[in-house]
């Protein structure tokens, strides 16, 4: 008696979750967004959460996406990846065969971004990933051309290694620097043997270069190590959540060399999580909110009015990432994944928040400029920009 | 000759905390046979109620250090309670289950909290003395020292007093002990609150050496603890201890003279080398099953 009366709430429960999905909805437009809202970098999830409703209400608010003769309403579907490739890659499957999205935004890092393109690629459907910078995302991992439908909107690590290695020699004017990242994630790995490969070409060393593996907290032995070489500069290409213990754990070993980062640096996190350690050291990223231009001053006073935070890379990125599937929307005239992925690849130019993006032709990666910014009293302050 | 003693101060402050926490692994194993797979959360805990305890209280070292302690202790207690008492005649297998649920249990429910991770601050005044090349923090000989004493107490409390014979009497013999007048589950409910009360004080130590703290953070030290547990035999509390340094000075050895790409590979085969050598640990006794 029990067990079937369990048995029949669950098939009531089972029947309701089937009966949810299938509902078909012509009279919205849905756009999908994989986003890390729990896991090792939640500050990165929540940026993009925060930044794709804004942009979906910022367009509903106008009435919607003008499709021939009728406006459509926007309607996001967010789902939490929980910082695993795994879990990734079953978002955008469900985001695709079951919730029928157009397009899909997100996810952000290298290591979840890689395996979500993969399904959406197979699956037909365009996936812009905001802040993913290594070269492997858009790129088909057998033939080495590019993928048809994954884009992003951030510049590449190949780009962002050669502004870091040519900062270090012709700003900071130093030739000899230690390495230290995590070798088990893509993006890290990536940009550090970029960075290597430059700053040994135009006439620098890397004197020590060294790696851990996701999740270590404990650095001091390879750390230990760098101090024995005596480097000018560490280069720090990891998350805003581990570099706070390497630098402090650093400091302790007595090390005194100032420490240079890449994009991954840029979360008001890294501040609140390294307090005065990190302070008077560089890092290359996207945009730089102090210095910017109308369009992007108001997204910046927009997103404090409703979040309360200045805006970092990511949340400006995905706000870029949205701007671009709306366009290519109103190109294509039509809710439907090919005829959006279409109009996308042939967006010669956008402007966005995070400046001047131009796509080439069969390619998803953007050519745009970096900026380096400058960590000062706690804040995130623009020190000089790189042209592509 | 410098850069070898850093590296043994590196090694000696890891191994402390692995130390610390295989002790919890192993008192509760000795007492019960039974693995408890939640210790790894446990210690996650306690380096949560110290930045609790930190940042809202605003409390000193010392009184953190007390009442983290005491947290944990009586979180294990009622853990034990709840999760463990009521399977302890069920198979072994239900109990080490119920284990893994709790410690997803205490993971999910602090990541449901906040999933930010968290900063502890300095809870003491930083500095790093330097003597020739090698750099010595007050952080790290506060670790040191700390998990000395506290392994001493362990110690005089195992070895000396009445409920430490208590404790060693019902690991030796779980049947005939009850029958001679020992509360066996006041014991166990001690057992339990001093293990984990020191991975709540791992947990703190933890923290302030590595001050950005997860709900995720106790899975890889846990399993790290446990090897730990195993290698010096597990069971044997003096066992612990030197397994938990054995562990931290690979570790740390493996990375300062190897890529350190190669460290947990390189570790983790040396461990299972002396695993095939010395199956039952290095100070465990083999123990015979009689048919």
């Amino acid at each position: 008696m029990k067990k079937s009366a369990i048995f029949i709430i669950l098939l009531v429960i089972l029947s309701l979750g089937i009966c949810g999905c299938s509902k078909d909805d012509s009279s919205q437009i849905k756009i999908g967004v994989i986003a890390e809202l729990t896991g090792d970098i939640p500050a990165v999830g929540a940026s993009c959460k925060n930044a794709a409703e804004m942009a979906a209400a910022e367009i509903n608010d106008a009435g919607g996406i003008q499709l021939g003769d009728k406006k459509y309403p926007v309607k996001l579907i967010i789902e939490d990846n929980a910082g695993k490739a795994d879990q990734s890659a079953s978002s955008a499957q469900k985001l695709i065969t079951q919730n029928k999205v157009v397009a899909i935004v997100g996810p952000n890092a290298s290591r979840y971004a890689l395996p979500a393109a993969e399904i959406a690629e197979s699956g037909k459907v365009v996936l812009i990933t905001p802040w993913s910078t290594a070269p492997k995302t858009t790129l088909d991992s057998k033939t080495g051309a590019s993928k048809k439908y994954i884009f992003r909107s951030c510049f590449i690590d190949p780009f962002q290694g050669r502004v870091l290695a040519k900062f270090v020699l012709d700003n900071l004017k130093v030739k000899k620097a230690a390495v230290l990242y995590d070798v088990a994630s893509e993006y890290n790995k990536g940009i550090a043997e970029i960075f290597k490969e430059i700053y040994e070409q135009n006439g620098g060393k890397v004197v020590a270069f060294e790696t851990y593996t996701t999740n270590d907290k404990d650095f001091s032995s390879q750390l230990t190590k760098i101090k024995q070489t005596a480097p000018d500069i560490i280069f720090l290409p990891n998350y805003y959540s581990e570099v706070p213990l390497q630098i402090q754990q650093a400091k302790r070993l007595g090390i005194t060399t100032p420490f240079i980062g890449s994009d991954s640096w840029g979360s008001e996190e890294l501040i609140k999580l390294c307090g005065k350690d990190c302070n008077d050291y560089y890092f290359s990223t996207h945009y730089a909110a102090d210095a910017s231009t109308a369009a992007t001053k108001k997204f910046i006073e927009d997103y404090k009015a409703k979040y309360g935070t200045t805006p970092d890379d990511v949340a400006a990125l995905t706000y870029d990432s949205f701007g671009l599937i709306f366009q290519s929307l109103k190109t294509a005239g039509k809710n439907d994944r090919q005829a959006v992925r279409d109009a996308l690849a042939k967006i010669p130019q956008y402007e966005g928040v995070t400046g001047n993006m131009q796509f080439k032709e069969g390619s998803g990666d953007p050519v745009k400029s970096a900026v380096i910014l400058k960590v000062k009293d706690g804040k995130f302050t623009w020190f000089a920009n790189a042209k592509p | 000759m410098a850069y070898l003693f850093q590296q043994a101060l590196n090694a000696l402050q890891l191994g402390s905390i692995y130390a610390l926490i295989a002790l919890g692994y192993t008192m509760v194993y000795g007492i019960l046979t039974m693995i408890n797979f939640a210790h790894g959360d446990l210690f996650m805990v306690g380096a949560f109620f110290c930045f609790l305890l930190a940042v809202y209280l605003k409390l000193s070292f010392v009184p953190t250090l007390l009442f983290t302690i005491l947290g944990v202790a009586m979180l294990g207690v009622v853990i034990e309670r709840l999760a463990y008492k009521p399977l302890r005649n069920a198979p072994r297998v239900s109990a080490i289950i119920t284990a893994l649920g709790v410690g997803l249990f205490l993971e999910n429910f602090t990541l449901a909290l906040s999933p930010y991770p968290k900063h502890i601050p300095a809870l003491i005044e930083h500095t790093t003395w330097t003597i020739g090349t090698v750099s010595i923090s007050s952080l790290q000989i506060l670790i040191i020292v700390l998990s000395l004493v506290l392994m001493l107490i362990l110690d005089f409390i195992v070895q000396r007093t009445k409920a430490g014979m208590a404790m060693r009497a019902i690991s030796w013999d779980k049947t005939i002990v009850p029958l001679m007048g020992v509360p066996v589950n006041k014991i166990i409910s001690l057992t339990f609150a001093i293990g984990t009360g020191l991975g709540g004080a791992a947990g703190m130590m933890y923290g302030l050496a590595y001050p950005v703290i997860d709900p995720y953070m106790g899975i890889m030290v846990g399993w790290k603890a446990f090897i730990s547990a195993v290698v010096g035999g597990i069971g044997n509390i003096r066992g612990a201890m030197i397994g938990g340094f054995i562990l931290g000075a690979v570790e740390i050895m493996v990375a300062a003279f190897f890529p350190s790409t190669y460290r947990d590979f390189v570790a983790f085969t040396m461990l299972f080398i002396l695993l095939i050598v010395r199956p039952y640990g290095i100070l465990g006794k083999p123990h015979p099953q009689k048919v």
